[in-house]
């Protein structure tokens, strides 16, 4: 008797805890059943919340689409890049990811492996003339474009450079190996800067495999081996890669490069701490600012196998479980738009995806004082592997990269970075 | 299931007794006691016992933070894995020394703050005050703030300079990273520590050392057998929560080292965070947080062990 009132009673409290619930999944159910019928609201995440520029520049993007058509309704919402990554993972877990949403690069195969991503369809033709760096792809499909690439450069003044008579390298004549580490030595016997070059070892996370697995990849060596993407035995470990190691430890242990760089790399070199910069375009605006016509942003050196820089930036996608995956269509076509590209790039100094893009920004015209940033980026850079075991890779580079600069035994660091990502490759069934 | 058993519980009789109104007598209490104990006892099962028996269940599975496939049995791989994993071995022992090490300082420091604040004089409570500023300030404050110190040229250095002493890179020297870690752990949380040795000071009664004055004891005698013997509860509860804390050391190594140089600050915890969310590996990183968790109880039975002995000696 008391049993059965009571049961009773839990139903009916349950009942009128999951009635707001219900009603709730009812509000969205609704909204995505009139987006069928034609139109609704998408929303668009974004990583740019601490980025005044880049998110003014896409602001402008989405009020022109809204303006432009009166079906759909894009709606942004903002995160800081830190926590960026792990709310659209947390999201996804969920099933609430937006309809439109920004991915660093890197991570899109991992994604559309997962099942977040839904592929771009029938945008085929527009991002044909796209930087092929600048385009997610996996398994044969486009999930991702983005608006811009980066370039690495080495930044230093050409002052600098005819002070102690070393040759000025240009894209088809980069420095070799004995010239840049003859160049950087004298450098530093003339004990004029306290740095002769600064890598920018203070910055994390993305960083490391962004800008020093290109310099594994001049040596000869990878971060896996990209015909099956299975392994990265005797790519990682190999003789060249443990060439580059013990190549990157000596210039730390040559007094060369400083093994943590301060907090702010460009304003060290534009302070005369250091003679030489290795960083990414962004840093051409406040050098320039500084050293004017002097600055020189030149090719990172040959190591072995031609000079290699990283690529691939911040992209565009649209969710699986996005309700109406016409509208989020029809925004990214819209999106793809060459004034666009022109805008975003503009507005973040960074390198157009499009030749047409940079014809429109300043400095990417030919002839125009970036245009070589555009050189670099189509002669030189190198995608991290396509592959959804990425972000591990990531992980286990950025260690033993660390691990090595501090004094590892190189070998025995690439050794066991290589059992690492195998084990992860092969307990995910080599993503298949 | 048990929150079941214990909602059933709890409503039925409760809706039985607004009816009959003066009901006197266990059933009633019992059904108030169940009643106040819902809320915690929800929350408990909920962010509590369901994860950690996640974490028992996971840690025997290839689980993934983002995978299209389903989690599979691996037996005791992990495990496997782990016991040779050497980053594993390195975090458990810096773990040990960070919690050897800051448990003896961090109280002895706390307690000589406490005894110097304990005076009656004027302005004491500005001292007090100043002392526990570190306890409500972020930790993630307290760490950028120490990264800028501890810098090669930072503010430490330079002042070690004035006396012609030439300062390592605190950060960046295996040998002195986990010394700097602990040295910053220790001032940011001495603060806690002095209020409680104070409120544990002030239960001391007066008298005692008016007696201990009559019987010529001098001012380390009065500490010795006075105060010390004084304190008894507030050294227990002391031991078992700076232990407890240091153990989960994760905040400041994660900003101001990641783990580095070469594995010489990396803990247990960092190591589960590192494995668990960036390297997306769910059923390892819970292998690490259950061999967190043994290291833990253990030690927690140990203390446990050691204060009730001494309950029984005295």
């Amino acid at each position: 008797m008391t049993h059965t009132s009571t049961t009773k009673r839990v139903a009916v409290g349950l009942l009128a805890a999951a009635l707001p619930l219900t009603m709730a999944a009812c509000g969205k159910g609704g909204s995505s059943s009139s987006d069928a019928s034609g139109g609704g609201e998408l929303t668009m995440w974004t990583h740019n919340a601490g980025n005044k520029a880049e998110l003014g520049a896409i602001t402008a993007i989405v009020n022109d689409y809204n303006a432009s058509q009166s079906k759909y309704k894009v709606k942004i919402q903002a995160f800081p890049q830190d926590s960026y990554n792990q709310s659209v993972v947390a999201a996804a877990a969920s099933k609430k990811l937006p309809c439109i949403l920004d991915i660093d690069g890197p991570n899109v195969p991992n994604w559309a492996w997962a099942g977040y991503l839904a592929p771009l369809e029938g945008l085929d033709d527009t991002l044909s003339k796209y930087l092929p760096t600048v385009l997610g792809k996996y398994d044969n499909k486009t999930y991702s474009y983005g608006y811009y690439d980066v370039a690495l450069v080495m930044v230093t003044r050409k002052t600098i450079l005819d002070k102690y008579g070393i040759r000025i390298p240009t894209a088809d004549q980069p420095w070799t190996k004995d010239e840049f580490d003859a160049a950087l030595k004298k450098i530093k016997a003339s004990g004029d800067f306290q740095n002769p070059l600064d890598i920018a070892t203070s910055f994390t996370g993305e960083w490391w495999p962004y800008a020093y697995s290109p310099m594994l990849q001049s040596f000869g060596g990878d971060l896996i081996d990209r015909k099956e993407y299975k392994s990265a035995e005797g790519v990682l470990n190999g003789p060249q890669a443990v060439a580059w190691a013990t190549w990157f430890r000596s210039l730390v242990t040559d007094g060369l490069v400083p093994l943590k760089s301060g907090a702010d790399p460009a304003k060290d070199f534009i302070n005369g701490k250091s003679a030489m910069l290795y960083n990414g375009t962004w840093t051409a605006v406040d050098t320039r600012k500084a050293f004017g016509k002097d600055t020189l942003f030149l090719p990172p050196p040959d190591l072995g196998n031609g000079p290699k820089i990283g690529g691939g930036s911040w992209q565009w996608g649209i969710s699986q479980n996005c309700s109406d995956q016409a509208g989020a269509l029809d925004y990214m076509k819209f999106a793809a738009q060459d004034k666009y590209v022109a805008s975003v790039a503009r507005d973040t100094n960074n390198i157009p995806a499009t030749d047409a893009a940079a014809a429109q920004v300043k400095g990417y015209e030919e002839g125009g004082e970036n245009r070589i940033f555009l050189d670099y980026a189509k002669k030189f850079a190198v995608l991290r592997p396509v592959t959804p075991g990425y972000p591990f890779i990531a992980t286990e580079f950025t260690k033993t990269a660390q691990d090595i600069l501090n004094g590892a035994d190189p070998k025995q660091a690439l050794d066991s970075a290589v059992k690492n990502i195998d084990a992860n490759q092969k307990s995910n069934g080599y993503f298949q | 299931m048990s929150t079941i058993t214990a909602a059933e519980s709890a409503s039925a009789p409760a809706a039985t007794a607004r009816k009959r109104k003066p009901m006197k007598g266990s059933r009633s209490s019992t059904t108030t006691a169940l009643l106040m104990l819902l809320p915690a006892a929800v929350l408990l099962i909920t962010f509590l016992l369901i994860p950690i028996g996640l974490t028992f269940g996971l840690a025997f599975t290839n689980a993934r933070l983002i995978s299209p496939r389903p989690a599979e049995f691996v037996g005791v791989d992990n495990f496997t894995r782990l016991f040779d994993d050497e980053t594993f071995w390195a975090s458990l022992r810096n773990t040990i020394i960070f919690a050897v090490v800051i448990v003896p300082l961090q109280s002895a420091c706390a307690l000589g703050l406490a005894l110097l604040v304990n005076v009656k004089m004027r302005g004491v409570n500005f001292f007090r005050t100043v002392y526990f500023l570190p306890v409500v300030t972020s930790m993630v404050v307290v760490s950028m703030l120490w990264l800028f110190l501890y810098q090669p040229n930072g503010l430490i250095n330079q002042a070690l300079a004035r006396f012609g002493i030439q300062g390592p890179d605190w950060l960046g020297d295996p040998h002195t990273a986990l010394l700097a870690i602990i040295l910053m752990s220790a001032w940011q949380a001495m603060g806690f520590h002095m209020v409680i040795w104070l409120s544990g000071l002030q239960t001391i009664p007066g008298d005692l050392y008016e007696a201990a004055d009559l019987d010529g004891a001098d001012t380390w005698q009065k500490f010795r057998y006075v105060t010390w013997p004084g304190l008894r509860a507030t050294r227990t509860f002391i031991l078992i929560t700076i232990t407890i804390s240091a153990f989960a050391l994760f905040t400041q190594v994660n900003i101001m080292t990641q783990g580095g140089p070469l594995d010489s600050t990396s803990t247990l915890v960092l190591m589960a965070v590192r494995t668990g969310f960036q390297q997306q590996q769910t059923g390892y990183a819970s292998a690490i947080s259950l061999a967190f968790f043994v290291l833990v109880l253990a030690v927690t039975l140990v203390n446990r062990y050691f204060t009730r002995d001494k309950d029984v000696v005295r």
